[in-house]
């Protein structure tokens, strides 16, 4: 067996997980209330785990980075979140979610994991519910659907354009009812900057108090990670300004293996840089695509004119437009799914016809829905995001089509995790988007609010127990013990270093320029040379962030800068084993295109006889080669196939 | 009940509940003042009605406790929420975002406690009081009235005091109703609508006396 | 375009605190208000001084983290919208802009323009949930609730504790916040039943905290980037009234 065991329980797909419940042990209520369980993130997953365990009697500390668990960015979820539960007599079912969202991941992602997924996302939305989240209805008083990108049924419930936020007030009030009760302590503002290990189990943490700069200790008997993705690597992407994959990354660093790094997603939809003064992307909902047709001018000249305002883009007559996703793609046109629709945006800017002063946007137009509908319609559906893109672009999209361009969403990647979301170090687990479990190499619009949640309230609470029962007799954990010594100083010795270098660029300049190199090498279309050239660069930049990077104020003290550069430091890092991981994927799938893999017509060409695994990295220490481990996938129940949006 | 009063809710409780208790009697008031226009005889019987009736004889001490808890009570609030902001903004614009008498109710309301005061030494210590003291009231309050009202500087000063319980009305009426929760999406409108409404005909009634004693004044019968 | 900053500067809680004016050039139009921030502080860094510090998150107003008082307007001078979502356009070359912290009582200063708002974390842990574990609950579509009902909660649900109604209330009252969770789950099946102790639990704590009182000038909803109603206040006060009444 490798290395690397996954505990998927045996038996038929549908019964794996009702047997492992069965299977593992559980702790006693007397127990329970000895035992120590931190959780680092506030997000769906970790406010939902954090809640969810508090409420079983484990004592938990649950650790975030802003001032207040709510901030948390699931909140900026919009679209909705998906179950089974077939309101809509439309044939839906666990099958049929699982097998959407195997094939929307193309086929990279463990069956046992998905089918999971999809069975206990009812129970989601009726907790959900329990806890009072709005979710919009019909006149009837029962629970409205929406449709989405990749499946062909009503799956998906909604609050508004906010369900995250929703769904994340819901998990952030459990949470807070039990810091009342005291069963969870909440230390915001915190930011975990290693995990400690005692005899090769996570057993604490080490964190910064933001506010004074104070290094702290957290003993523990486990450690939940649940600190979202690693987006950010590619400095301007629609995440959160203070996202990012430190904490994961510290415990890769001390032996929790990283999967799947390379697989990015690239939203199609987003409002286009305005020049080098941004420093943050804004999503504009996928739900826009069900009206709205993309399009480029055909002519050259076009082009100049719009890019310079002589000409309005609504003054380019119909046959000079190129409707290129209709043109390539008849049967699904518009509604192709995300990496499609982003690489075929790439594929005309690149070509030159990118219609704003950068050359990198594309236009989504309503007026063909407007002519059809009526005005008043289409604001019925996208009011609150033509007003957002108005407040934001100034252009009115009711008579001028909206620019969109293809922007860094989230990342599939993640930490390496067993059936039971541990990490390859006993006692470290993962949840939501910072493991790698579910989605393969394309998620599916609103499931990843369905994963975090389904981790949170319906997975650890049982997995963990099963880890903790072995471990009734371990007393408090000592945070005297020398590994919390060692760690705390090394933690103190990075943060000297960074304020000792004193040198001429800002965190933000190097992360810039770190971003620019894995957007042009490591972004939506990657080839062996272009990732070859991004480790090469990667490496030069790291270099001189470690030398001339300037960090302002001191240390012990409210400092955002030595924040951010302790997460840039990481990034730099990060980016590299990103470069490497795509560099070993020789195929294409999902969000990860390796442009000498394509089929003729230009689609992602996957090589499911050798790559048909999860390409797990295992850290060798700084400046050393990682080592790869491969988990494979075994697909007992669906059928491999190319996907085709043609006919 | 317990800690109702002490609550900040609570406290904006009394305050509504006093306020709508001196509505009402503004209106009485009000429709008291407005028999000025059936000439001396209407305007004197009402006056002789209004200081031997019996209820109302009951209600002035109420009522005097319900302006004495209004101002005391607002008095407390204010004092209470300056506290809330301990360092003030050097900038502050709040034009944009709320109504002029709705942030200056305390003032508004110190202006006609000001002119309230002479007010009741001028009409009301003639004329109400002296029956409660046994002295002798004015024989003819409508000559006292006319009188008074000849003076131009009383009479300005009069409509500035009415104009301050305008402001305050405009606010006063529909924050009454929002307080004691009698207030959704649909009603917040429709009270301050109504307060609109209230405080125009409140104002323009007392106003209108005054203005008519000295158009007579000016240019005769 | 180029403009004048006047900045407030607090080194810590402790400190009393200044305004410092700073200039900044080149500033596009198309930026956001906190990448001209951005800029200045990069600005800051490459001239040996310290950036200044503000609170700033999702950039996409639905996080809440970001707040300042911008010429004095919470958010500034745009309506319904967050500062991260405020775009220079809004303002003139050669403006000069005055920049505050939310100042009230219950928001200490931490540094700069980043405030503590610790006490909102701590009103919704009185009370501003529905007391159910994870598991044993009934399906989704076992309770109907009206459409309208749901709509009107979700008005409420839509706050993102931002803190600008507290920020712009004359009276630093906390009041729409409380309100807007209380009626939020007031309005729902699954709320209603512990309605009454959840109002009265979060006044007594937003009383406790050093927030004013509600007088009612509606600043509070004209600020607020949601847009959220102060109809919700009125229900507050019902709830609590009524509950009150029966105790």
């Amino acid at each position: 067996m490798s290395i690397l065991d996954s505990k998927i329980p045996e038996g038929p797909l549908a019964q794996k997980w009702s047997k492992h419940k069965a299977d593992i042990k559980v702790v006693s209520p007397a127990n329970k209330r000895k035992l120590d369980v931190i959780v680092v993130g506030t997000g769906l997953a970790g406010a939902s785990a954090a809640a969810s365990l508090g409420e079983l009697g484990y004592n938990v500390k649950v650790f975030c980075i802003s001032d207040s668990p709510r901030r948390a960015h699931s909140i900026a979820a919009q679209g909705g979140i998906n179950a089974a539960k077939n309101y809509q007599n439309d044939n839906d079912s666990v099958y049929r979610l699982f097998y959407d969202t195997i094939k929307g991941g193309d086929y990279r992602a463990r069956e046992a994991n998905v089918y999971r997924l999809a069975e206990v996302s009812n129970s989601i939305i009726d907790q959900c519910v329990a806890q009072g989240v709005p979710f919009a209805r019909d006149y009837g008083g029962l629970l409205d659907n929406r449709s989405f990108g990749g499946a062909q049924v009503s799956r998906t419930f909604y609050a508004r354009g906010q369900t995250g936020q929703q769904l994340l007030l819901g998990a952030y009030a459990a949470l807070n009812r039990q810091i009342k009760k005291g069963s969870v302590k909440s230390y915001p503002r915190h930011e975990m900057l290693d995990v400690v290990l005692i005899d090769g189990k996570a057993r604490g943490i080490i964190t910064r108090n933001l506010v004074t700069g104070e290094i702290e200790r957290h003993g523990a008997h486990a450690v939940l990670i649940c600190s979202g993705g690693y987006g950010n690597v590619f400095f301007l992407s629609t995440n959160a300004m203070n996202s990012n994959g430190s904490a994961a990354w510290q415990c890769y660093k001390k032996g929790a293996m990283f999967a799947n790094p390379c697989f990015t997603q690239i939203h199609p939809t987003c409002i286009p840089k305005h020049g080098e003064q941004q420093s943050k992307l804004t999503l504009m909902s996928e739900s826009l695509r069900n009206d709205g047709r993309i399009w480029v001018p055909k002519k050259k000249e076009d082009v100049e004119a719009v890019r310079s305002g002589a000409k309005k883009p609504s003054q380019i007559p119909e046959e000079d437009r190129d409707y290129y996703l209709e043109r390539r793609y008849p049967a699904f046109g518009n509604l192709v799914p995300r990496d499609v629709a982003s690489r075929a945006a790439k594929e005309r800017c690149d070509a030159g016809f990118g219609v704003n002063e950068t050359g990198l946007a594309v236009f989504l137009d309503f007026s063909t829905a407007i002519a059809r509908l009526g005005k008043e319609v289409i604001a019925q559906r996208y009011g609150n995001l033509f007003q957002m893109y108005e407040k934001i672009v100034d252009v009115n999209p009711y008579e001028e089509p909206m620019m969109i361009y293809p922007a860094v969403h989230y990342t599939m990647g993640g930490i390496w995790v067993d059936y039971n979301l541990m990490t390859t170090i006993p006692g470290l687990y993962a949840l939501g988007e910072a493991n790698f479990s579910d989605h393969g190499a394309n998620r599916l619009g609103a499931s990843a609010l369905m994963q975090g949640l389904a981790d949170g309230y319906f997975v650890i609470p049982y997995t963990l127990g099963d880890y903790l029962s072995h471990d009734i007799q371990t007393p408090k954990i000592d945070t005297n013990h020398p590994a919390f010594a060692e760690a705390e100083k090394a933690v103190l010795d990075k943060i000297n270093k960074l304020f000792s270098i004193n040198g001429k660029r800002s965190v933000d300049d190097l992360h810039k320029a770190l971003g620019n190199i894995m957007w042009e090498y490591v972004g939506m279309a990657r080839t062996k040379e272009s990732l070859e050239k991004a480790i090469v660069e990667i490496q030069k930049l790291r270099k001189e962030f470690w030398t001339n990077v300037r960090v302002p104020g001191k240390e012990g003290e409210f400092n955002q800068e030595i924040e951010k550069a302790l997460r840039v430091a990481d990034f730099m890092e990060m980016g590299e084993l990103m470069a490497r991981d795509a560099l070993n994927r020789n195929e294409s799938c999902g969000g990860h295109f390796r442009e000498e893999f394509q089929t003729p017509e230009g689609e992602a060409l996957r090589d499911d006889d050798h790559y048909a695994y999860v390409a797990v990295w295992e850290y060798k220490g700084p400046d050393q080669e990682p080592e790869l481990h491969k988990e494979e996938l075994r697909f007992d129940t669906v059928h491999l196939a190319q996907r085709n949006y043609k006919d | 009940m317990s800690k109702l009063w002490s609550s900040s809710i609570g406290k904006k409780l009394v305050m509504s509940l006093s306020g709508l208790f001196l509505l009402v009697f503004l209106l009485v008031h009000l429709v008291a003042n407005l028999f000025f226009y059936g000439g001396p005889d209407a305007y004197n019987a009402m006056c002789e009605f209004m200081d031997t009736n019996p209820f109302i004889r009951i209600m002035v001490p109420v009522l005097a406790a319900g302006f004495i808890i209004h101002i005391a009570w607002a008095t407390a609030i204010t004092l209470k929420n300056q506290t809330a902001r301990p360092v003030k903004y050097k900038v502050q614009d709040l034009s944009k975002s709320s109504a002029w008498e709705s942030r200056n109710m305390y003032v508004l309301g110190i202006i006609v406690l000001g002119i309230l005061a002479w007010h009741l030494s001028d009409f009301w210590a003639h004329m109400q009081l002296q029956h409660f003291i046994g002295g002798q009231a004015v024989a003819s309050p409508y000559e006292l009235l006319v009188q008074t009202f000849a003076n131009p500087v009383i009479s300005v000063l009069y409509i500035v005091w009415i104009i301050a319980l305008w402001f305050h009305l405009r606010h006063g009426f529909w924050s009454a109703f929002q307080t004691i929760g009698l207030d959704n999406q649909i009603w917040i409108k429709r009270w301050k609508c109504a307060a609109k409404v209230y405080a125009f005909i409140v104002a323009a009634g007392f106003i209108s006396i005054p203005v008519a004693v000295l158009l007579i004044k000016c240019f005769g019968k | 375009m180029n403009l004048k900053l006047k900045i407030w500067r607090q080194k810590d809680a402790h400190d009393k605190g200044r305004f410092e004016e700073y200039h900044v050039e080149n500033v596009s139009e198309g930026s956001s208000f906190l990448e001209m921030l951005d800029i200045l502080n990069n600005n800051l860094i490459h001239e040996g001084k310290e950036p200044i510090a503000f609170d700033h998150d999702c950039r996409e107003g639905i996080c809440g983290m970001c707040s300042l008082f911008i010429d004095g307007r919470a958010h500034g001078p745009d309506d319904d919208v967050t500062t991260c979502q405020l775009h220079m356009r809004k303002f003139k070359d050669g403006d000069t802009i005055t920049i505050e912290p939310w100042r009230s009582k219950a928001f200490p200063v931490i540094k700069d323009l980043v405030v503590d708002r610790s006490a909102y974390d701590k009103i919704l842990q009185a009370g501003g949930y529905v007391s159910v574990n994870t598991g044993g609950v009934p399906d989704a579509n076992a309770i109907p609730i009206p459409k309208k009902n749901a709509d009107e909660s979700m008005d409420a649900a839509a706050c993102i504790g931002c803190g600008a109604c507290v920020a712009t209330c004359k009276n630093g009252s906390a009041m729409l916040f409380v309100a807007a969770r209380v009626s939020s789950l007031a309005l729902l099946p699954q709320g209603k039943v512990e309605a009454a102790r959840r109002a009265k639990a979060m006044v007594a704590k937003m009383d406790e905290l050093g927030f004013g009182g509600c007088t009612n000038t509606g600043a509070c909803e004209a600020e607020c980037p949601k847009g959220i109603s102060i109809a919700h206040i009125a229900r507050l006060n019902r709830e609590f009234l009524c509950a009150k009444l029966k105790d």
